[in-house]
């Protein structure tokens, strides 16, 4: 920490220190508060404590090596438990086929319910790693990427694939290469199917019986969001000769359709005689008709053009720093992400160690999405959830449902898009459900027949995100009735905020 | 100035006015606004209702042809339609609904939807309901945008009946909701004086938070003391209707009541009917004739609003021309819209009518699209609405429309 640093810090403390609550701890840090409200879905238990103790700059870089941190044997247990995940779309899709007609009913039942089941604990996945992970940055990268390389859910069959896409093109990667990151969401069935490219072929003449028609392949739609959305960014200098140049280059990418005769069903397969050899002119560079090399070599292209290093630069500034991000750090992030040939580690340090993300007037500015919002009241609030499908309803009452947003430039993460009456009245439900324990087990006290709910401990929740609140906050708080205070809490700007 | 800032300039949102929400006429202490008494209601039928069954064109012998179990007989038979113009003929169950097209106050559109060729019902309802088909990005609905070219800037301006606000009713200006049933205001903890005046004391600054939770409470209060003052009216007399009929004939009492609610969204879905749809009677003939039911509720709870409202009911896409296998029909392009309302020129099927040989059909199965679904609401916000060229260039960005269809 430099002495300038040293001095606001001491300063904000001095000023802040002013508003002391009345109960509870010493309000900590607030470059402590920040690093934690951005750097994870905000403190859990005794995190502040130990952040504290470790320093800011050790957590950090603890944070962006998540391996060096140990994961809890709970959850990694509870993890191993929901076997659907460990299965690959094809297996999944074997388990769920309802092709076959003629099967007997219990059968066809049993499918439906596997069908419930995958996507049911790929959200309670989803959730219990965000809630729980003690490798927090790892979970907000998630989310970032998921959003970036948004696969929506409801779509045919990415009802059955949105959780293996997570696992296996999105989770690997989130802290590793971005060409890596583009390489496996570009290749994976659950991409393939909703941006269509699976349809995507040579245009060709088909012969039957004598007659000859014209048969137009071309599917444009993962050619163009692959440019707009994944990489380039929709001012990134390209026409529409491109997007079709490209899908032409991406023509037979795709799975096969019948497993049975497959070479590996409903994994990544390329097939040659759905692809357009011909030589194709893309981004002003001449791309030889050689099949699926010319796929990963515009890939290869698009993940070192600066338009892209801008682009993701700018999103991951909005992210952690502000809903219009200061240009001097997008900048700075677009020079590291070309110098280092797209290492999201390194970008994410430069940003994390930047002078824009520590200023001042960035601190508890970013309004929380719904799903950061859920998940950071229940671990602030260190519920220990009892149903994730309670959860999944109130992100889908709060407009953001797990794997569910429709179109593929993902959820937005800023205030614009999420405040507004009736997100209020949603949270402000929750938040008072919470808070009165709706969401645990209950706990048998006196009487076995009468379980009792659990009820949030004020103390310890204002202890957990550090204690820190304005003069009308804790007004509010002291004048609640204190059955109220917890919700109070969880309604207060200084938790909608991070 | 947008609509929060003009809200708090004018002191509707000052912390000290908070304190007499509840006994007094809120709304009432506000400058007078100008409001415009035009009033628009759209019913989305979600699933793709099969708009041949409807509006059937019962002198195609194509139409006989393709449904031999499912095809509505012609006037005059048993169970036939009922005749609208000598080529089109109203599905029977809809029979409620013929005063009204007799007093000219119900017009369709035949061969109408989106020109976006797909038959996903998610992307075909998130194109018409964000207006622009295709768009990959654009997540505000066109119904919002509406709002913000009006901008009567009154918290109750567009009531969304239901859940989740949609997709079309999403966006940056805020929306009212209202439930189904019985009880259409859920309680929220909120509602307990002691709970909400709580609440009032945390959110009672100028920040964005507070004002949000200001105006939800707003719009809250303006609903519950309409709908206070409203099911007493309802209790005082005849028996209440059910289901549809009872969400639409309460929408159109509050509407009736309180001129601010200038929009009002309705979803109503099942007419997905891939299997057994049935004729003159059967699963769809059970929809329609609970829709046409609530429609009749909704124009007489409306009363003499009526006059200034129009009613659009549309839907994602038609189906197959064909029946299928399962003596259903399967997803198919073109459709009808329904249109209502006391000022419409009704009693006219519009739209081209491209007829249903095959090689009138879009690729060869289904009722072609000759009039963008565009175009036929466009008819609507330029006439009865009043909105000039350029508003309407904000509702649908990106479009040039295609015609103009008489409507008003």
């Amino acid at each position: 920490m430099n002495k300038k640093n040293i001095g606001w810090t001491i300063s904000l403390i001095v000023w802040l220190g002013t508003i002391y609550p009345s109960y509870g701890a010493k309000p900590a840090d607030p470059k402590v508060l920040h690093v934690i409200n951005r750097l994870s879905f905000g403190p859990r238990g005794d995190d502040v404590a130990k952040v504290q103790a470790m320093g800011v700059k050790k957590y950090i870089q603890q944070q962006l090596t998540p391996k060096s941190i140990p994961e809890s044997p709970g959850l990694v247990k509870q993890i191993s438990q929901w076997k659907t995940l460990q299965q690959t779309p094809a297996e999944i899709f074997r388990y769920s086929k309802l092709v076959s007609k003629n099967l007997p009913p219990e059968m066809v039942e049993a499918r439906k319910k596997y069908i419930r089941q995958v996507k049911r604990e790929a959200v309670a996945a989803r959730l219990l790693r965000a809630t729980q992970s003690n490798r927090q940055l790892q979970e907000v990268m998630v989310d970032f990427w998921y959003n970036h390389f948004n696969v929506y859910g409801n779509k045919g069959l990415t009802r059955l694939w949105v959780g293996t896409y997570e696992q296996q093109a999105i989770r690997p990667y989130v802290l590793g290469n971005f060409r890596d990151l583009l390489g496996a969401t570009a290749r994976h069935p659950a991409m393939l199917f909703y941006l269509d490219n699976w349809r995507n072929r040579a245009a060709k003449r088909k012969g039957r019986g004598g007659k000859v028609r014209k048969v137009l392949g071309l599917n444009e739609n993962y050619a163009r969001e692959l440019m707009e959305l994944h990489t380039l960014g929709v001012n990134g200098g390209y026409t529409q000769a491109d997007v079709i140049s490209l899908a032409k280059i991406f023509t037979g990418w795709g799975f096969p359709r019948r497993p049975r005769q497959a070479i590996s069903g409903y994994s990544f397969y390329f097939n040659p005689q759905r692809h357009d050899f011909n030589d194709k002119v893309f981004l002003n560079r001449k791309i030889l008709g050689t099949g699926i090399q010319e796929g990963e070599k515009a890939l290869d292209m698009l993940a070192k053009n600066p338009a892209t290093a801008r682009h993701i630069s700018y999103k991951l500034a909005q992210y952690f720093v502000a809903d219009d991000p200061p240009k001097r750090l997008t900048k700075k992030l677009t020079k590291d992400f070309l110098d280092t040939n797209g290492n999201i580690r390194a970008v994410l340090k430069t940003l994390f160690n930047s002078r824009e993300f520590w200023q001042k007037k960035y601190f508890h500015t970013k309004f929380k999405t719904p799903y950061q919002y859920v998940v950071s009241s229940i671990r602030a609030t260190d519920t220990s959830v009892n149903n994730w499908q309670s959860i999944s309803r109130t992100l889908r009452r709060q407009g953001m449902p797990v794997y569910g947003c429709f179109t593929p430039d993902g959820y937005k993460n800023t205030q614009e898009a999420w405040l507004n009456p009736e997100a209020i009245n949603k949270r402000l439900s929750f938040a008072t459900a919470l808070a009165a324990g709706r969401f645990r087990k209950k706990i048998v006290t006196d009487n076995p027949q009468k379980p009792r709910r659990q009820p949030v401990n004020t103390i310890a929740l204002t202890n957990t995100i550090g204690n820190r609140f304005s003069q009308n906050t804790k007004q509010a708080m002291d004048m609640a009735p204190p059955k109220l205070r917890a919700a109070i809490i969880l309604s207060s700007q200084e938790f909608m905020y991070k | 100035m947008n609509r929060r800032q003009f809200l708090i300039t004018t002191g509707l949102f000052s912390a000290s006015s908070l304190v007499a929400l509840g006994s007094h006429g809120w709304i009432s202490r506000t400058p007078a606004a100008k409001v415009n008494p035009k009033r628009l209601i759209v019913i989305f039928l979600r699933g793709g209702v099969d708009g041949l069954n409807v509006v059937v064109p019962y002198r195609e012998p194509a139409y006989y042809q393709a449904r031999p179990k499912i095809s509505i007989p012609q006037p005059g038979e048993k169970g036939g339609v009922l005749d609208l113009d000598g080529q089109f003929g109203l599905h029977p169950a809809l029979a409620p609904l013929m005063p009204l097209w007799q007093q000219r106050s119900l017009a369709f559109i035949h061969n109408c939807g989106s020109p976006d060729p797909t038959r996903s019902h998610f992307e075909a309802q998130h194109y018409m309901e964000i207006g622009i088909p295709g768009a990959t990005t654009t997540q505000d609905g066109w119904m919002n945008r509406l709002l913000a070219v009006m901008s009567e800037r009154n918290p109750i301006q567009a009531v969304n009946i239901g859940g989740t606000t949609p997709q079309i009713l999403s966006g940056s200006i805020p929306v009212a909701s209202l439930g189904k049933g019985r009880n259409p205001m859920r309680r929220l903890p909120t509602d307990r004086p002691k709970v909400g005046a709580a609440f009032d004391r945390l959110y009672s600054g100028n920040d964005p938070l507070s004002q949000a939770y200001r105006e939800g409470k707003i719009a809250r209060a303006e609903l519950m003391k309409n709908l206070a003052a409203e099911m007493e009216m309802a209790n005082n007399g005849a028996p209440l209707p059910k289901g549809f009929s009872l969400d639409t004939q309460r929408l159109g009492r509050l509407m009736a009541r309180d001129p601010k609610i200038q929009m009002a969204f309705f979803a109503l879905g099942g007419w997905d009917t891939h299997v057994n749809q049935g004729a003159t009677k059967g699963n769809l003939a059970r929809k329609l004739q609970h829709l046409g039911n609530g429609l009749v509720a909704l124009q007489k709870g409306l009363g003499s609003v009526y006059k200034q409202t129009t009613i659009l009911v549309i839907s994602e896409f038609g189906r197959t021309v064909r029946e299928n296998g399962n003596r259903g029909t399967d997803h198919g392009h073109g459709n009808v819209m329904w249109v209502l309302g006391g000022a419409i020129r009704g009693s006219q099927v519009y739209g081209k009518w491209s007829g249903l040989e095959k090689s009138q059909l879009y690729q060869g199965r289904d009722l072609a699209v000759t009039t963008d679904f565009r175009d036929a609401i466009a008819s609507v916000l330029d006439k009865q609405m009043g909105l000039t060229q350029q508003q309407i260039g904000t509702v649908f960005p990106k479009y040039t429309p295609q015609q103009k269809i008489p409507l008003v």
